[in-house]
């Protein structure tokens, strides 16, 4: 029985803003398949009244001070932008947009 | 053409619940993750860094000032500050957010279960807090049609992420039931308590047209008895007369839909400041999944009940207990002090007070003339063209002698058009009260004789019918005299 | 040995400052030696052969002028592609950042650049550090330099390999999940994974933040602990860096290579060694034998129990595709990297989604979608947090095990090099290549990889495992174990055939 369908592999690259082909579509779900059935071993996992682990040494408190440090140059900040207008990064229309 | 009930009847039949979002900027030195300057205004894209432009490889520190800041409005909102908090990431992808996510907060708000007290017509509302969080800002949009463009026709966007990382402070109500006819005032009232309680805390300097306040109001109907209803979120509500607007106006449509038999559709609209109406969102796609997770970026926190003792302590005054002891300084009475409050002039007429003027005169003016101004432009009072002290300085003029309330009018007109101080105006305009008792003693003169049988009856005794001539000199003199002086002339030549 | 790239950093870096070489004679030759091999092995991805040289005549003048010099001043550097490079390309061997120049320089680079030491070029890697084989390169496939018919490992094939074939005397790699210790094994080099947060992950294009560790590849202990002390250290940058001292790796090494190891105690898994029909026979036997050495120094071998560690690989295939799902979302062709689709037909949230389709190769894509999936609503529970709660198992395992022994040893991967495309069709049996290394990244401990013999004629890593922030202590066993041998293993690699062959 496959955990995962088609369908669903093709609901999270919507979410992930991937434009897959077909042909990925079959291969990931057949493939995802087999690493999920390996996850799912984790289910028979006794974690009664175990706190998680988010981070390896866990640190608590880490802040900045409020003091200014220098910014990009607009010329540093922009150079990397496939689109540059008038000091902005241009993108194409946006759907869902009040103009 | 959207259906719209009338307001009155609507709220006859159906109970509204209120629920608020606010999104407010902090005005610290530095962005929540960055050290970039905040300052408003900027050349677009000149306080970007790799943090906060999301280069491949930059990583988050967060801002100590922030997090402070956000405990002390959580301490001010009658909050239980948490023992144990953490960042979340909230994934979506939206182009003026360079990570494609935002950092924000998710099950474990830094402050949670607080609340505000407001009074709108002479009772009592608590609106009850249920979470508030630290999160970050977006960048900034600019939407352009094809002029920029290679492909005629075609609209695009230009993005100026100046503003994204800035840090800021979400507050979100519980639902607040119970609130009937008045819920937009209730609404209006709350976010105006909450500005002021910001910006006495000195954390923002909340000006709603910057956007650095801004507004999401969440409301539903339900029948007296009935469970409560879908809710809608109408978002881009940011002025206090918009917050009011928004919720009048869903009230309105919401409770047409209903009594047409049609379900209310739990969607995001958007408010349109020109037209007051609320517009749903132009798609209904599948709902979306945040993916929340813990920012492993990030470390946790756990706030010292110290650290949360010493911020407590260094609170300011809040303005619930400004309020009270402005009203007895100033010795007025509960209504008249809701007044104030309600045309939202605490501050104003206290600047104006310190000003010099007294706390009649700064009451009257700002309630009275002002007030009537500003309604009839759609204004906030605080936008009117006009500062505290220059108020302060007419009603000097006033208590001087020098104008009177009709000239003092003229001398605001002058004001509100930019021409200037009071006295500036008063002189340019030839507006000063005429005090040369020469000119008013022959005026007078010239009313006796043209008035005969009311001399008569005032040397008779009758000094009532001094009006008729004070009404004549001021008529001659075009208002430029003082009555009272006028009419010491006439019963001193008269007695 | 006479040639240049024979020496070992350390030499080369004693002979710079004593000036019997100069930085720009050392530059030039390994310079000279990418020309001449890398052609065949492609582990380099750029090469800066004007930079690289600009500053080693700038230490060579500060030489000259008797100003003094620190560790490795001079003394020439590959860089994975991952390490964020003000000025020089960097790709994490994605087209989606093709061509970005960065205008920034992360923390390591920083600090590389501070020693002084020449940077010779960027080294090729799985896309975005995902794989064990670089052949999820967007670009190229790096040759094994013991067989060019097989794999160098992953994600760092590149920076192995350039150190395999001395196009470089050290390197920087990253380990999310064995990234440097297991292109170290089956390239006959010297690799370590620090603590995490005692390396700073600032300018490090993110795979799986909570993992993610920066830390040096070489041909042995010493030169790894010389620079692991070069790049590590607090920075207020990273909220994840730990501010304390630097574990005296260096001394540890030194002190290592006296060859005695009596008092120490070694654990060996025993869910490893029940488990070994994961790992090849020849495999067991070189590490077997190497154990026996080990012994023979004084150490002392005492079975640990990590029950959990059965749970690690399923773990961390939740934990890293969550994480990389999420910081990969930055890629949109927005402020920089590719843009596909923008003809004006498409909207922008069509072009985002073109671009990352055109500019994601299919391991990535197969992580972000289970990264998706195992963070989505009604999952998140059952996979992100479970495995969180499972890595705290993990991680109290390997607590439990160091109040017993002093360090854990195990072969650093379960078989030798593959041959190309062996495993690309089939995740799950390449995944199975970091079994023995994914423990210590969960965990967040430090852990190098020896090399330790052959099999089938192809080089073996051991693995030493130390306790978090106890870095030291796997250097000063890796450290005599190589003073059991006449020879470093990476001295007897053959030599890279030339291009074209
Ligand atoms: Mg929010
Ligand atoms: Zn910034």
């Amino acid at each position: 029985m496959s955990t995962i369908s088609r369908e669903e592999v093709a609901h999270l690259a919507r979410l992930a803003r991937l434009e897959v082909t077909d042909d990925e579509l079959d291969a990931f779900a057949g493939q995802l398949d087999v690493i999920l059935e390996s996850m799912k071993t984790l289910a028979e996992v006794n974690t009664d009244g175990v706190q998680p682990t988010s981070h390896a040494v866990p640190l608590v408190n880490v802040f900045r001070e409020d003091q200014p440090q220098p910014s990009l140059s607009r010329e540093a900040a922009l150079s990397g932008g496939p689109d540059t207008f008038e000091d902005r990064f241009r993108v194409p229309r946006i759907l869902d947009e009040e103009a | 053409m959207t259906k719209l009930n009338d307001y009155d009847k609507a709220v006859e039949t159906y109970e509204p619940v209120l629920g608020l979002e606010t999104h407010i900027e902090l005005d610290t030195n530095t962005k929540m993750f960055c050290g970039c300057s905040t300052v408003f205004g900027a050349e677009p894209n000149t306080q970007v860094c790799p943090v906060c432009l999301a280069l491949p490889g930059a990583l988050p520190v967060a801002n100590r000032a922030a997090v402070e800041a956000t405990i002390k409005i959580g301490l001010a909102l009658n909050c239980h500050i948490a023992e144990w908090t953490r960042f979340a990431r909230k994934n979506y992808f939206y182009p003026d957010m360079p990570k494609n996510f935002q950092t924000s907060q998710y099950e474990e708000p830094l402050c949670e279960e607080g609340y505000v007290d407001v009074v709108v017509e002479g009772r009592e509302y608590r609106v009850e807090i249920e979470r508030v969080h630290l999160e970050e800002d977006t960048g900034k949009t600019l939407h352009v049609g094809g002029a920029t463009g290679r492909i005629h026709g075609a609209t695009e966007s230009l993005v100026d992420y100046n503003r994204a990382g800035i840090p800021l402070v979400e507050i979100v109500t519980k639902p607040v039931p119970g609130t009937g006819a008045l819920a937009p005032e209730v609404a209006r009232a709350y976010t105006a308590e909450l500005r002021d309680i910001v910006r006495s805390l000195g954390v923002s300097d909340v000006r709603m047209e910057q956007g650095s306040l801004r507004c999401d109001v969440n409301l539903s109907l339900n029948l007296p008895g009935d469970g409560w209803g879908t809710r809608t979120e109408t978002k881009n509500v940011n002025s206090l007369r918009s917050v009011e607007r928004a919720v009048r106006y869903e009230v309105r449509r919401q409770s047409a839909l209903l009594d047409a038999g049609e379900r209310i559709f739990q969607e995001t609209r958007h408010f349109q400041e020109t037209t007051g109406e609320t517009r749903a969102g132009r798609s209904k796609e599948e709902a979306t999944d945040y993916r929340y997770f813990p920012e492993p970026d990030l470390a946790v926190m756990e706030p010292s009940r110290a650290w949360v003792e010493e911020l407590r302590a260094g609170l300011p005054e809040l303005p619930r207990k400004r309020r009270e002891r402005l009203q007895a300084s100033w010795s007025l009475g509960d209504k008249e002090m809701q007044s104030v409050v309600n045309a939202d002039a605490v501050d104003l007429i206290e600047s104006t007070v310190a000003a010099g003027a007294t706390p009649s005169g700064a009451v009257k003016w700002w309630l009275g003339e002002l007030s009537r101004r500003a309604n009839e432009n759609g204004d906030e009072l605080g936008a009117l063209q006009i500062t505290p002290a220059q108020v302060a300085q007419l009603q000097g003029m006033v208590d001087d002698g020098r104008l009177n309330d009709k000239l003092a009018r003229q001398v605001i007109d002058g004001v509100l058009a930019g021409e200037g101080d009071p006295a500036d105006v008063a002189a340019k305009r030839g507006l000063e009260v005429v005090s040369d008792t020469g000119a008013l003693e022959a005026a007078v003169e010239e009313a006796i004789s043209a008035n005969p049988a009311v001399a008569d009856k005032i040397r008779g005794g009758t000094h009532a019918a001094a009006g008729v001539l004070i009404g004549a000199v001021m008529k001659a003199t075009k208002g430029q005299a003082d009555a009272g002086t006028v009419r010491q002339i006439i019963l001193d030549k008269l007695s | 040995m006479s040639r240049i790239i024979d020496k070992t950093a350390a030499e080369l870096s004693a002979d710079i400052r004593e000036g019997r070489l100069t930085s720009v004679e050392v530059t030039t030759a390994f310079l000279d030696r990418i020309d001449a091999v890398d052609g065949t092995i492609k582990a380099f991805l750029h090469v800066d052969r004007e930079g690289a040289l600009a500053t080693a005549r700038e230490v060579d003048a500060d030489i000259a002028a008797g100003k003094e010099t620190f560790a490795f001043a001079g003394v020439p550097i590959a860089i994975k592609d991952v390490v964020v490079t003000k000025g020089l390309p960097t790709t994490a061997a994605s087209k989606i950042l093709e061509g970005w120049i960065p205008p920034y320089d992360a923390t390591i680079s920083e600090r590389i650049k501070a020693a002084r030491m020449p940077i010779l070029g960027k080294t090729n890697m799985d896309e975005f550090a995902m794989g064990s084989s670089t052949e999820y390169s967007a670009f190229q496939k790096t040759l094994n330099p013991w067989d060019t018919g097989r794999i160098p490992g992953g994600s760092g094939g590149g920076s192995a390999a350039a150190v395999a074939a001395k196009m470089a005397p050290v390197a920087i790699g990253t380990d999310t999940g064995g990234s440097i210790r297991q292109p170290g094994a089956v390239t006959g080099t010297f690799g370590a994974k620090p603590t995490y947060g005692s390396n700073s992950r600032y300018g490090l294009i993110a795979f799986s933040s909570s993992l993610d560790t920066p830390g040096p590849v070489a041909r042995n202990a010493l030169d790894a602990a010389i620079l692991h002390e070069i790049i590590s250290g607090y920075d207020p940058r990273d909220s994840t860096s730990i501010d304390a001292p630097v574990p005296p790796v260096v001394r540890a090494a030194r002190a290592g290579a006296n060859g005695d190891l009596a008092g120490v105690k070694l654990g060996v898994v025993k869910e490893f060694a029940e488990g070994s029909d994961a790992a090849e026979p020849g495999v067991i036997a070189a590490y077997e034998a190497a154990v026996e050495q080990l012994v023979k120094l004084g150490a002392e071998i005492v079975e640990v129990s990590c029950p959990s560690f059965t749970y690690a690989l399923p773990t961390y295939y939740l934990i890293a595709p969550s994480e990389a799902s999420s910081n990969l979302a930055r890629y949109d062709g927005v402020r920089y990297g590719l843009r596909t689709g923008d003809d004006g037909e498409h909207s922008l949230e069509e072009v985002m989604s073109l671009t990352r389709e055109a500019g994601f190769g299919p391991e990535v894509k197969r992580r972000i979608i289970l990264g998706t999936y195992a963070l989505s609503a009604g999952y998140v529970d059952a996979f992100y947090g479970k495995a969180q709660l499972v890595r705290t198992l993990i991680k109290q395992d390997f607590e439990k095990a160091f109040e017993q022994v002093d360090a854990i040893i195990s072969p650093t991967t379960p078989f030798i090099a593959f041959e190309f495309g062996e495993r690309m069709d089939d995740p799950y049996q390449m995944y199975l290549a970091d079994l023995y290394t994914i423990p210590t990244n969960l965990y967040g401990g430090p852990a190098v990889s020896v090399p330790v013999g052959l099999s089938e004629g192809m080089p073996v890593g051991l693995q030493v495992m130390g306790p978090v922030m106890g870095d030291d202590v796997a250097y000063r066993v890796a450290a005599a174990y190589e003073s059991t041998q006449d020879a470093l293993l990476a001295d007897t690699a053959p030599e890279p055939e030339p291009e074209g062959k």
